[in-house]
């Protein structure tokens, strides 16, 4: 098939309708001097010199696989991927991330998207899920999106935890930029407070309340009071919520969670410099009408065969237009499909597995750190598999000193905290040994 | 098409009684919508309207339309029930399915049954 869209023919015939003589004359606008500009370019390489200068550049990266050894989370985590995700994500019949759009012909497709839905729902403990957003942030986001609409514009507030992942709060406000809402609770910068402090943010013009589960800085609290109270105010709250941890804690449907979202970076997506990511979205039944993204739902054919379809596309833009609740129809269909095969191939068993072994190595290097002199824990609220480590000295510098022998130290809360520059977010999964544990200790022992 | 007599019509398919105040969907817009699998209602209890104004939102399998007020005045109640059974509207348009109810409605420009037939037949397909 050509995709080159119009003959000669046809070009010439509708520059003549719209009265002008080439295509240059459509540029007319834009100065001559600024159509071609003169690049400051090297002279072109052969396809052998130009893939030996590319490999040359990318050898000059540090990866946690080889190169470093990686306590860094602080959203992205770094998890074993089963070589069978990589297998099945570049089979052609799946490599198109799309849901096609006559969704219905590629059976195969919407049946992944409907695993992906239901294992999530299942693991969250909430009715529904959608089939997927751009990442956890931008999921965040249209939970935010949910309430407005739920709400009619009619409710304006937003509370969000100051301890809710900084980046997600940013996606979040460039989201809600226009709409005449305001965001208030994360400004509050003494971080020892209970989420039930939130509680005195949640009036009657309250939309939505968004903690995060485990929180940013890693501690782990049980929202129920706080959904309770918001309830009561008649806000809905969203729980952002690590799906490993999910495998070990109680989901935040059984607190009583109206909408469930986050990063499924963790299940079976490598790091890679940031993205494409997964993001989750998950919610109770009575406000499917007004999740964005697509939903795959499970039907039978004409012949009584089990088969699957998109369902409820009325409440999508492309039917609802302005009145939609999102203008986001897209889903990370391949990284679905990638967290389905990973959450398949481990099975309940394998998950849980991996989670536990977060839990006890983290809790180990926890352990070991907070010996060390100068060291503490920021908290004793209980922890997953990533803490707040207060150090002896600014956490930059800590982590440079940590470069310096190869360890990839843990975030550096002081880039959105100031008053925990002296503190490290530090994440330990099944990939870190208990060699690299005792050498990061090791390292800072002599700090 | 079952097109009660005693009912006003807007073109845009909504009916209203001018002795309830109750308003609705016609039959012919139920069954141009097809299955109807949401309802929201827009508007509260002791809201004003005026003629013209979104009052509901329904949402059938492959459509969504958006309904508007057929009168001005005070919306008395609100039909909860629809809203639970949207598919009320398919079954039963007229009866059941009403959505809002107007207290002292003045309606707008509206049809009697006979031309909203005619002027319904003309857009059927």
């Amino acid at each position: 098939m050509t995709f080159i869209p119009t003959s000669p023919a046809e070009t010439t015939a509708m520059l003549e309708t719209v009265g002008v003589k080439s295509l240059d004359d459509l540029f007319d606008a834009v100065p001559k001097k600024h159509r071609f500009p003169k690049l400051n370019l090297p002279p072109a390489l052969t396809e052998m010199e130009a893939a030996a200068h590319l490999s040359d550049m990318a050898s000059s990266n540090e990866n946690v696989r080889q190169d470093l050894v990686s306590f860094l989370g602080a959203g992205a985590y770094n998890h074993y991927v089963p070589s069978v995700v990589d297998h099945m994500l570049r089979r052609g019949e799946f490599y198109t991330a799309y849901t096609p759009y006559q969704p219905e012909i590629s059976q195969g497709t919407l049946q992944a998207v409907f695993e992906f839905q239901s294992l999530m729902a299942n693991l969250t403990g909430m009715d529904v899920s959608n089939a997927s957003h751009y990442d956890g942030a931008t999921a965040t986001a249209e939970a935010v999106s949910l309430a407005y609409a739920q709400y009619r514009g009619k409710r304006k507030r937003i509370v969000m935890s100051p301890a809710l992942h900084p980046q997600y709060r940013d996606v979040i406000d460039t989201y809600t930029q226009g709409m005449g809402v305001e965001t208030v609770g994360d400004e509050e910068t003494n971080l020892t407070l209970s989420p039930e402090s939130l509680i005195s943010y949640i009036d009657d013009n309250t939309m939505i309340v968004i903690v995060q589960y485990p929180d940013f800085l890693g501690r782990i609290f049980d929202y129920k009071k706080l959904i309770d109270d918001a309830h009561a105010k008649g806000a809905l709250v969203c729980v952002v919520a690590n799906p490993t941890a999910l495998l070990m804690l109680k989901t935040p449907g059984d607190m009583g969670a109206d909408i469930v979202v986050g990063e499924a970076q963790p299940f079976g997506i490598p790091m890679w410099y940031g993205g494409p990511y997964l993001g989750f979205f998950t919610t109770k039944k009575s406000y499917v009408h007004k999740m964005a993204g697509r939903l795959v739902g499970e039907t039978m054919d004409v012949r009584g065969q089990r088969s699957y379809v998109l369902t409820l596309t009325a409440r999508e833009q492309h039917i609802k237009r302005e009145r939609a609740t999102s203008n986001i129809c897209t889903n990370q269909g391949l990284l679905a499909l990638a967290a389905s095969v990973y959450m398949s191939v481990l099975g309940k068993d394998g998950l849980s597995e991996v989670a536990n072994l977060c839990y006890q190595k983290a809790h180990y290097a926890a352990n070991q750190l907070s010996k060390l002199k100068g060291f503490k824990l920021f908290s004793s609220e209980p922890f997953f598999h990533e803490f707040t480590l207060q150090c002896p000295k600014p956490a930059s510098e800590v982590n440079q000193y940590l470069l310096e022998h190869g360890i990839l130290g843990g975030y550096d809360l002081g880039n959105d905290y100031p008053e925990l520059r002296n503190h490290l977010l530090v994440a330990v999964t099944e990939m870190n040994s208990k060699d690299e544990i005792d050498a990061l200790v090791e390292v800072l022992k002599e700090m | 098409m079952n097109t009660p007599s005693n009912l006003k019509y807007a073109t845009s398919d909504e009916w209203f009684d001018p002795a309830s105040g109750k308003v609705g969907i016609t039959d012919f817009a139920q069954s141009q919508l097809s299955d109807i699998v949401f309802v929201e209602i827009l508007v509260d209890e002791g809201e004003d309207i005026t003629a013209g104004k979104p009052i509901a939102s329904v949402e059938s399998v492959k459509a969504s339309a958006e309904i508007y007020a057929p009168a001005s005045g005070k919306v008395s109640k609100v039909n909860k029930g629809v809203v639970e059974k949207p598919e009320l509207i398919n079954s039963d348009p007229y009866g059941e399915a009403w959505m809002i109810q107007i207290d002292g409605g003045t309606a707008g420009d509206l049809m009697d049954s006979a031309a909203y037939e005619a002027d319904s037949a003309s857009r059927a397909h």
